[in-house]
């Protein structure tokens, strides 16, 4: 059981929304993984799909580079859509 | 014997607490023994209404010979791969037996059987997949479950053999001809057992008793723990 692999586990709570990242589980192959995803993370009712992804399979950002990737877009608001002035017959669009 | 088949066997999945071989295997074991527990609670209130009993009158306050579970769910278990094999029969008379009861005449013990089928359902995937990844794994894997299998199919005829109770019940309508639930659940049995590139035994003796209130010495062990509390502190709540 050294050698099981690690999967990243996704619920989706009801028909419609995304799938959430909910948590991580040993299994030894996608089907168990199913199962103990199952087991492990829907005891409370907490979904309807699980999608379950070997955690090797995930790229994932550096936090060292959080700077340079994410700062720049705190001071360019113009990319935000907040500058319309809707017409007062719109205000409940 | 439906209440007690499942009450004794969650309570030997409830002694796998805290002792899986992996945490995700552990938490799988309790929720299937809290599954059966459940469905044993259900039959056992029932029986309380019709006798004018309280319901954990059942379970807790009656002595070995009053008990009708059959013999396999009293038994040891063993290793992870004898528990899964012991749940894998179980599952395979279970699931089938239930798909029948859906169709009771007895309007509260198809309600149940209803309920209790989507739980058996997932059980016996569970334990199907379990015992085919043991079974086609390793040679210590498939050596222990060839073991698993050989000392543990005396026990799974008893499921199929009709007591009293159940030759009258089936009259009535009230439960299913054993022969076709036997049907179903060894072809089940024998595919998976196939997958598993298990052998299945020839020339096994059916060990029978447990519905007639004959158990092995296991049960007296079961009881004492599981009845402790109430006859140590009779009438005691939460």
């Amino acid at each position: 059981m050294k050698d099981w692999p690690l999967y990243e586990v996704f619920i989706r709570s009801k028909n419609g929304l995304n799938h959430k990242h909910v948590g991580s589980l040993h299994a030894a192959d996608p089907q168990m993984a199913i199962q103990n995803a199952r087991d492990v993370y829907t005891r409370r009712n907490e979904g309807v799909s699980i999608w379950v992804v070997e955690a090797n399979h995930i790229t994932s950002s550096n936090p060292d580079d959080a700077e340079a990737l994410y700062d720049p877009a705190m001071d360019k608001i113009y990319r935000h859509p907040t500058f319309y002035e809707l017409p007062d017959a719109l205000k409940h669009m | 014997m439906l209440a007690d088949n499942s009450m004794i066997l969650g309570q030997r999945l409830g002694e796998w607490c805290g002792h899986g071989p992996i945490l995700e295997q552990d938490i799988a074991l309790t929720n299937i023994a809290l599954d059966i527990i459940g469905e044993a609670r259900n039959y056992y209130a029932y029986l309380a209404e019709i006798e004018g009993k309280k319901e954990d009158d059942y379970p807790m306050l009656r002595k070995e010979r009053a008990f009708r579970n059959v013999l396999l769910v009293e038994t040891p278990n063993g290793n992870w791969g004898d528990t899964m094999m012991r749940q894998f029969m179980f599952d395979c008379w279970h699931y089938f037996h239930l798909e029948a009861m859906t169709k009771s005449n007895d309007e509260r013990l198809a309600s149940i059987a209803k309920k209790s089928i989507k739980e058996a359902s997932y059980h016996l995937s569970f334990s199907s997949e379990w015992v085919i990844r043991l079974g086609n794994g390793t040679p210590e894997s498939h050596e222990k479950m060839r073991n698993a299998v050989e000392h543990l199919l005396p026990y799974f005829e008893e499921f199929f053999m009709a007591a009293d109770f159940e030759v009258y019940s089936q009259q009535k309508g009230i439960s299913p001809d054993l022969h076709m639930v036997k049907n179903k659940a060894m072809a089940k049995f024998s595919d998976v057992l196939d997958e598993a590139t298990l052998a299945y035994p020839q020339n096994v003796f059916a060990k029978k008793g447990g519905k007639s209130g004959i158990h092995s010495e296991h049960l007296g062990f079961i009881l004492t723990e599981m009845q402790y509390l109430q006859r140590a502190y009779p009438g005691v709540t939460w």
